[in-house]
């Protein structure tokens, strides 16, 4: 993917209201794979006693990379949707660190696309969930996707 | 046995929940209610902008929709948790807040299965507590927008219990 492509993919993701909200930030994409850094957020606490984050932001994290990792695919698809996505939860992200997803998009088909993802906080060696999912591949004409 | 007015129970039971839900902060921020009806719960997520994940359809962020779930089945499963101390009172909940609040349940892993899209409109969901055990749960979701019978989301996940001497 070229650094004009990568730049556009990075725009057009960090300008889903939902990922802005949650202030999502793409730090790599192309060649079918994304990483996206979420910082530490109060409001997105989901045990008060701990401060961890709720496992519904790292879910939101890691829907929004495997669907950057689809779209980075060179096949370039125009449109991608969840068809379902499993995550399992390692355990809990250390308050106060950012969340870092890492996904890839490792096989498509004409219309579906089959994705992993690891999410880490600032201890690497330690996946805080992992995620597998199918997603919709759309090649539409008209929209085409990062690369057409 | 004394029979205690049915306000009083009401009273005790609402405050229980709304312990539950506004005391995460993460429910807040998407904005999540929960409507009780005796034990039964439905989650409320009133549409706003910031849920959006597509905006040309316009359609609800599949993250939203996973977290709502996910939300939903740990609220139920935490409610099905205290429900009986809360009925015998052993559970008070006059100065009752989320940090002396019984431990909730963690999540071990969680399936979402995308139906529809999620349209520019309120959701709702239900869980049901399939099977509830000393240590581990398992939990399934569903979730619909306009009508009850067209889900645009279920969910199944299973949960660690907290251990009740920790």
């Amino acid at each position: 993917m070229s650094d004009d492509m990568a730049r556009i993919a990075r725009q057009f993701i960090e300008a889903i209201p939902h990922s802005r909200e949650l202030g999502m930030k793409v730090t790599e994409i192309g060649n079918a794979m994304a990483e996206i850094t979420m910082a530490y957020d109060k409001r997105f606490i989901g045990d008060p006693k701990t401060g961890v984050i709720h496992g519904g932001a790292v879910s939101a994290l890691m829907d929004t990379c495997c669907g950057a990792a689809v779209m980075a695919h060179p096949s370039g698809p125009s449109a991608t949707a969840t068809i379902d996505l499993r995550i399992d939860y390692m355990r809990p992200a250390t308050p106060g660190q950012s969340i870092t997803a890492r996904a890839e998009c490792y096989n498509v088909t004409r219309s579906v696309a089959f994705v992993r993802a690891t999410a880490m906080d600032e201890d690497t060696d330690r996946p805080v969930a992992t995620a597998t999912g199918a997603f919709t591949m759309q090649n539409g004409d008209t929209a085409k996707g990062f690369l057409k | 046995m004394k029979v205690e007015p049915v306000q009083v129970i009401k009273q005790r039971r609402d405050a229980a929940l709304k312990v539950l839900v506004e005391g995460v902060p993460y429910a807040q921020f998407l904005g999540i209610q929960f409507d009780r009806r005796g034990d039964e719960l439905t989650a409320i997520l009133p549409f706003t902008e910031k849920l959006i994940g597509n905006p040309l359809l316009p359609a609800i962020h599949g993250g939203v929709t996973a977290a709502f779930l996910e939300m939903t089945a740990i609220v139920e499963l935490s409610w099905a948790m205290i429900w009986n101390d809360v009925e015998s009172g052993a559970l008070a909940t006059d100065d009752l807040s989320i940090e002396n609040f019984p431990k909730l349940p963690k999540t071990i892993d969680f399936t979402v299965d995308y139906l529809r899209s999620g349209l520019p409109r309120d959701a709702y969901a239900r869980a049901r507590v399939n099977r509830s055990g000393r240590r581990y749960a398992s939990v399934h979701v569903e979730a619909w927008q306009d009508n009850r019978t067209r889900l645009f989301a279920q969910a199944t996940g299973h949960f660690l219990m907290p251990q009740r001497d920790e």
